[in-house]
């Protein structure tokens, strides 16, 4: 399922980051590799962004950056 | 001859850097720029022969823009007038150490000696997290010194080994994994560049190093990036995945046995996130705090503006007293000292209350944490203009005054974004343009009441400032279209821990950003306003000046002698370059409804819009102050020659959407040429809002008289 598709409090484990250009690579930069555990916090009051745990901190990112990351609950 | 050692200090954003970097180099911090790239080069003084350069907080060494080449270029000993350092520190923040080492990594390659900072421990250890230091160190490779830079904990010992020269060159412990590797080695055989640069252009897809390299070598450059990329993606990984997987996986096994983590337990992070951004009541909060903001500084910074200006005017009346009797007297020289040059100084430090207040706030917010998670809210609402959630501090801001708005868009990480920011931050109706608002909507505005109760005078005044916005939204667009050079920018962004903000750290940048504005702008301004005094003072005609002494001789009260003192003003006034420039230019601005009493009044605006207020007084012999009633008076009974009256509410309209839409002040003029480095930008913002600004003076005016 893709990671923006995720409810929130909910996660899993990345299978796949699609890294197209500048902003796959930032993605995989900031910790978004294969197997690293990822879990929604929660999404802001106007529906976008969304805030994520992984590699033990947090980070907000735009839906259509999380479409990017594919993971297995 | 003793060489300066050099000392680049490097680091994830939000680690403490700027607390560190002060902590080690004090007051003697500089700050100057590269040449071509709006970053900032930030340096300072750690002894006489220890020089620190401050790095931007970066994540990794892959550059996409300008800005990120510059860093990359310093470390690797490319950039142009800069010396490769000598030394690197890097700063880590142990509750992270996973992605803060993905970039230490990154430098340990460079095979610059290095030293490693761990620092708010204090805050890593409360949530759990304890480093074991020794081994830590020793699987890095590299010297680790302990700090808690807001708590000046560990700074000696890590000065003592600033100053202390034997620190080895690092030995990475890892390796390009094949395919990569191979293809890296062929890329730097092939150019003839090092490993570095060439595994740079080969995974930064569109990145700048590749961007160089084609320049360099051409389309055999491109080519061969492309065929080398391929063949590494057909083994079914990217560049990119590959160096981010080797060097996660080794920092994840390098540190795990020296990384112990506690139970999670009560993270007050979490807890106040649960509430600031919580959907209702985070915005809630939020709207409260952008509220304070607002209004403190309305009440805190009008006092104090009102004070500059009080000592500025007994300063001049001061200088004015010693010229009395003697031969200079209401000279040139006289008026160049108090109006010119007395009044240009005023003109300046009059901003500082509305820039120190503004920055304090935000200093504040951002060493809390608190930024990230306003932009992080209202990211949505800002896409609207093609920019981001980074831009709402900034814009709102510029509601009190463009000055400290335009300074704060040094946030905003993307450079386009902040250039688009800083072009559209001066349409946000600032707190100068009220005078003008207040008074024309008094004059000539009914004082009728629209449905029984909202007075039609408050929403005219308050739809000026939606005018503003209105036009903002679709000129940020066409602007992110025009400038639109490369990738899209992105919104991942890291939400750091909440902590209490560091005083030091807040007093610094406030001092900072105040002694810039003083010294960069303030010379501009001053320049200006001596070019304005000479435009509205020559030529002083001394025919004029005598016939009103003879009226002087035969005045009989102290009222007659102001009256003669103002009708002078204004025959003075109607007769300089402004003067008659503004007889000049009366067909231009026929189409909007104003004559060329308006039109001067508007042109002497240009470089402070609320000047138009006294100019507009003394063009109409009521001398510079008094009372808004009387000037009303006098423009209510102002009419063309064929008896027409020249305010009418079309009129007071279009003067206001232009005051609305148009760059009168100089003061902006110089901050944004100083946040974008050229001249280039600053003319731009001036002419697109004059254009803007008059096209809406007259559809205003032509409708509204049509209507």
């Amino acid at each position: 399922m893709k990671l923006s598709e995720c409810p929130i409090r909910q996660g899993g484990k990345i299978v796949r980051v699609e890294a197209v250009g500048r902003i796959g690579q930032r993605l995989l930069e900031m910790g978004f590799i294969e197997g690293a555990d990822v879990r929604v916090v929660r999404v802001a009051p106007l529906g976008d962004p969304i805030e994520v745990e992984i590699q033990h901190y947090h980070l907000s990112l735009r839906k259509s950056e999380a479409s990017l990351v594919e993971i297995r609950p | 001859m003793l060489r300066v050692r050099r000392v680049a200090v490097i680091g994830n954003p939000n680690v403490g850097k700027t607390t560190l970097f002060n902590a080690l180099t004090g007051l003697s911090q500089q700050v100057g720029n590269y040449p071509g790239v709006t970053v900032e080069k930030k340096t300072g003084l750690l002894s006489d022969d220890v020089e620190l350069i401050d790095l931007p907080g970066t994540y990794s060494l892959a550059a996409h823009s300008p800005d990120q080449k510059v860093v990359v270029n310093l470390l690797d000993g490319r950039q142009e007038g800069e010396r490769r350092p000598d030394l690197l520190l890097a700063i880590i923040d142990a509750a992270n150490l996973h992605r803060n080492l993905y970039v230490v990594t990154q430098i340990l390659e460079l095979g610059i000696p290095t030293l490693v900072a761990l620092n708010m421990v204090d805050a890593a250890e409360k949530s759990g997290v304890k480093v074991d230091v020794a081994g830590f160190s020793k699987a890095l490779g590299v010297p680790v010194f302990v700090t808690v830079a807001n708590k000046s904990e560990g700074i000696d010992e890590l000065k003592r080994a600033l100053l202390n020269p034997s620190v080895p060159a690092p030995r990475p412990a890892w390796s390009w994994p094949e395919p990569l590797a191979r293809e890296i080695a062929q890329v730097a055989k092939t150019f003839e560049v090092d490993g570095f640069f060439a595994s740079r252009a080969l995974i930064d897809e569109e990145g700048s190093a590749e961007a160089e390299l084609i320049e360099r070598r051409g389309d055999v450059a491109r080519t061969a990036l492309k065929e080398a990329r391929d063949r590494i993606k057909a083994g079914g990984q990217t560049p990119a995945g590959l160096e981010a997987r080797m060097r996660y996986a080794w920092i994840e096994q390098a540190i795990a046995p020296h990384v112990s983590r506690g139970p999670a337990g009560t993270n007050f992070t979490q807890k106040l996130d649960g509430i600031l951004i919580h959907r209702l009541w985070g915005t809630i909060v939020f709207a409260a705090l952008m509220a304070v903001i607002f209004m403190s500084i309305f009440q805190w910074a009008a006092p104090l503006m009102d004070g500059i200006d009080m000592a500025f005017s007994w300063l001049g009346d001061l200088v004015r007293s010693l010229f009395v009797g003697s031969a200079a007297e209401g000279g040139m020289l006289e008026s160049l000292l108090v109006d010119g040059v007395i009044a240009g100084t005023g003109s300046v430090l009059i901003f500082l209350p509305q820039i120190m207040i503004l920055f304090l706030f935000i200093a504040v917010l951002e060493d809390c944490g608190y930024m990230a998670r306003a932009a992080f809210l209202m990211d949505r609402l800002l896409r609207f203009c093609g920019l981001s959630g980074h831009s709402f501090i900034p814009l709102m801001s510029s509601f009190t005054c463009a000055i400290p708005g335009v300074m704060a868009t040094r946030t905003i990480a993307d450079p386009r974004d902040r250039l688009i920011t800083i072009l559209v931050a001066p349409l946000m109706s600032c707190s100068a343009r009220i005078p003008v608002y207040a008074m024309l909507t008094a004059a000539f505005v009914p004082a009728v009441t629209l449905a029984g109760f909202l007075p039609l005078q408050g929403l005219v005044f308050a739809s000026m400032y939606f005018v503003g916005i209105l036009v903002a939204v679709p000129v940020a667009w066409i602007l992110k279209k025009r400038i639109a050079r490369g990738s899209p920018s992105t919104f991942v962004m890291e939400l750091p821990s909440y902590k209490w903000p560091g005083t030091r750290t807040v007093l610094m940048r406030v001092w900072l950003a105040i002694r810039e504005f003083v010294v960069r702008a303030g010379t501009i301004i001053l320049a200006i306003s001596i070019v304005i005094w000479a435009l509205s003072y020559f030529p002083h005609s001394s025919q004029v000046h005598a016939k009103y002494e003879a009226q002087r001789q035969a005045a009989k009260t102290p009222e007659d002698l102001q009256a003669i003192d103002q009708a002078e003003s204004g025959e003075h006034l109607r007769n300089s370059i402004f003067g008659r420039v503004g007889r000049i230019v009366e067909p231009a601005v026929r189409p909007l409804g104003w004559d060329w009493r308006i039109g001067m009044a508007v042109l002497a605006s240009f470089p402070a819009r609320e000047v138009i207020v006294s100019t507009l007084r003394i063009t109409y012999d009521l001398g510079e102050e008094g009372e808004d009633e009387t000037l009303t008076q006098k423009l209510q009974a102002s009419t063309w020659p064929d008896g027409r009256p020249v305010f009418t509410l079309a009129v007071a309209l279009s003067i206001m959407v232009f005051f609305a839409l148009c760059l009168q002040c100089g003061a902006t003029v110089a901050v944004i040429r100083r946040e974008t480095r050229s001249w280039k930008w600053a003319a731009f913002a001036f002419l697109y809002m004059t254009a803007l600004a008059y096209l809406g003076a007259l559809a205003t005016h032509q409708i509204g008289s049509w209507v």
